[in-house]
């Protein structure tokens, strides 16, 4: 299996990720590198074997909790809204997306 | 030891000898910060820190001081630490090594900071870590250390042009230079482990669970875990013993067991012990000086009355895919929270919303973050899911079975942490295959999710240190600390520093 170009920027669109060409390319070679050596897993039998989530599970049940629904947190909008590069009356601004 | 101390050789005192003079008032905990705030400013050229902020430890030392003079008992009353900047603090700011959170301030501490300075423990500052703790070098790191303009690779103590080990490289080497009596940092794939071994000092990785989460800079979600790095396994023990417990509130993952006392076998004695070597950790690869300092260190257990027990864990070979199949993956969904909205850097100049993201992810993640988003994007997506990450979370599972079917021949198993010694900084040029063959021996364990440590076992090529990993069943991590214990009473590789600190 060889990634081509075009999946490569098919990949980085889903991810959201912009890639020069020249960094593309270099991309694609390294991610060739890495999948020869993922290539092993495939010949693994692997039928019957349930995937593994949460490690410890292997030797005991884990269920995942859920708290009571119920608001445990203070207001904190203001502290929480410092780090957005742009907030303007409490929102979040983002560029134009509805005309 | 405390009371002959001059105040001019704090950094030679342990996690516990400290606190043990800060509860005895033979020091304050503001004097103890000052000595080691001026001891980070005269080694900053380590590029161990990122962040300090002197005033607010100042403030936290105060503190401190105020609960000792009202009797606190707390087991890290005073007692200064640092922590790898992949815990979001309130005091100072959070990067995570990335350009992607270049002066972000958090809102909250996370739980095990909390926890930590619940047990009075005063922030000395952040240190410096691979980008979202992603690497094994901390050659990844995007955000210039304390005192420098530009990033800059943090340098091994033992030897300056060589790594530290990745990705708490920050907190191992400003352990091993005495900088700090004991830090935090986080294992995903080995990053306590590693870089303990490579700088001589002792870490531990607990169970997958024992600590929260909470306020981690999430990299992997079911393989991330907490844990302290410090000299002995006795401090190791104390600081761990503070960073765990559920956190019902807050992280689903979270373990319901309750806090423990990890240190309260240290002493037990190791007679009959059985400690399995696993074959495919001493095969061809290793380097010949790491395998003689760890066979030394097991012939020091025969002596302790332990019994060495030949096992086999045939997936070693196979945790390297399945890790940087598994891990991506959930990299690369952790990571799309970083879309220039809520927090975090932002293009400059976009076309429309969609353009914003994808030059905001260029501009803010290096260029092994990218890789891993990319890989991680490509296993999850449509066609592929089934062939890579359902098949590597299968092979997961059989990798944890070897292990149970290990643990029924013996009680703790013991390897080298990594293959070589700590590499010249650059001496992987940029190769990160390079770096993830180099994990082979960490992956096994973390995949598994079991309680993993790595203690100082003398040194091995170049004169550089070597780690002994323990790897112990669940829940095991008292007896893990145990045979670390015991084996540091018998060896002073862990008392040895590296010349100039």
């Amino acid at each position: 299996m060889a990634l081509t170009p075009q999946e490569i920027g098919r990949i980085a669109h889903l991810a959201r990720l912009e890639l020069g060409s020249g960094e593309s390319e270099h991309m694609r070679a390294q991610l060739n590198g890495f999948f020869d050596i993922v290539e092993q897993i495939r010949a693994v039998d692997t039928a019957g074997i349930t995937p593994l989530t949460h490690p410890v599970a292997a030797v005991a049940p884990v269920a995942l909790r859920l708290r009571e629904d119920v608001a445990s947190e203070p207001d904190d909008r203001t502290a929480n809204q410092q780090n957005a590069p742009a907030v303007e009356r409490g929102l979040f601004l983002v560029p134009r997306v509805i005309e | 030891m405390s009371t002959s101390t001059p105040p001019n050789e704090l950094h030679e005192l342990s996690v516990s000898a400290l606190a043990q003079a800060l509860r005895e008032r033979k020091l304050s905990a503001l004097e103890t910060t000052e000595y080691f705030l001026a001891r980070m400013r005269q080694h900053q050229d380590l590029a161990a820190f990122l962040a300090v902020d002197e005033d607010a430890s100042r403030a936290q030392a105060r503190h401190a001081d105020a609960r000792l003079a009202g009797g606190s008992t707390a087991p890290l009353e005073g007692v200064p630490l640092a922590h790898k900047d992949i815990f979001v603090t309130r005091d100072f700011p959070t990067t995570a090594g990335s350009r992607m959170l270049a002066g972000y301030r958090s809102p909250f501490d996370a739980t095990v900071v909390h926890k930590l300075a619940e047990a009075g423990a005063v922030t000395l500052g952040k240190l410096n870590c691979d980008e979202f703790a992603m690497g094994s070098a901390n050659e990844n790191s995007a955000v210039p250390p304390v005192g420098f303009d530009a990033p800059r690779p943090v340098q091994n103590p033992w030897d300056r042009a060589r790594v530290p080990g990745g990705s708490s490289g920050g907190s191992a080497a400003a352990v091993a230079a005495r900088l700090v009596p004991g830090a935090t940092g986080t294992d995903t794939g080995g990053s306590i482990r590693q870089p303990a071994g490579f700088c001589g000092i002792t870490g531990i990785k607990p169970t997958y669970g024992r600590a929260s989460r909470y306020g981690m800079v999430a990299f992997a979600s079911s393989l991330d875990q907490a844990g302290p790095l410090a000299r002995t396994a006795e401090d190791c023990a104390l600081l761990l013993s503070a960073m765990c417990g559920p956190d019902p509130d807050r992280d689903s993952t979270a373990l319901d067991r309750p806090a423990e006392d990890f240190g309260r076998q240290l002493g037990a004695a190791l007679d009959g012990l059985r400690i399995g070597l696993p074959r495919e950790f001493f095969a061809d690869g290793l380097a010949p000086g790491v395998r003689a300092a760890i066979d030394g260190t097991l012939k020091e257990y025969e002596k302790l009355g332990a019994r060495l027990v030949p096992i086999s864990l045939p997936r070693t070979e196979l945790a390297i895919p399945v890790y940087y199949i598994i891990a991506p993956a959930e990299a690369s969904s952790n990571l799309s929270r970083f879309d220039g909205v809520k927090f975090g850097h932002r293009a400059k100049d976009y076309a429309d919303l969609m353009d914003m993201y994808k030059k905001t992810r260029a501009e803010g993640f290096g260029d092994e973050v990218k890789r891993r988003i990319m890989i991680g994007t490509y296993v999850l997506s449509h066609g592929y899911y089934d062939a890579y990450y359902l098949q590597a979370q299968k092979i997961r599972r059989m990798i944890a079975d070897d292990f149970q079917q290990a643990f029924q021949e013996c009680d703790l198993i013991a390897g080298p942490v990594a293959p070589s010694v700590a590499w010249k900084i650059g001496e992987h040029g940029n190769d990160p295959l390079a770096d993830y063959l180099a994990d082979i021996f960490t992956l096994p364990g973390s995949l598994a999710g079991l309680p993993g440590m790595s203690v100082p076992a003398g040194f091995g090529e170049h004169g550089m240190p070597v780690g002994l990993q323990l790897i112990g069943n669940y829940f095991q991590e008292a007896r893990l600390l145990n045979a670390a214990h015991r084996l540091q009473q018998a060896t002073d590789f862990h008392l040895r520093s590296p010349a100039g600190f």
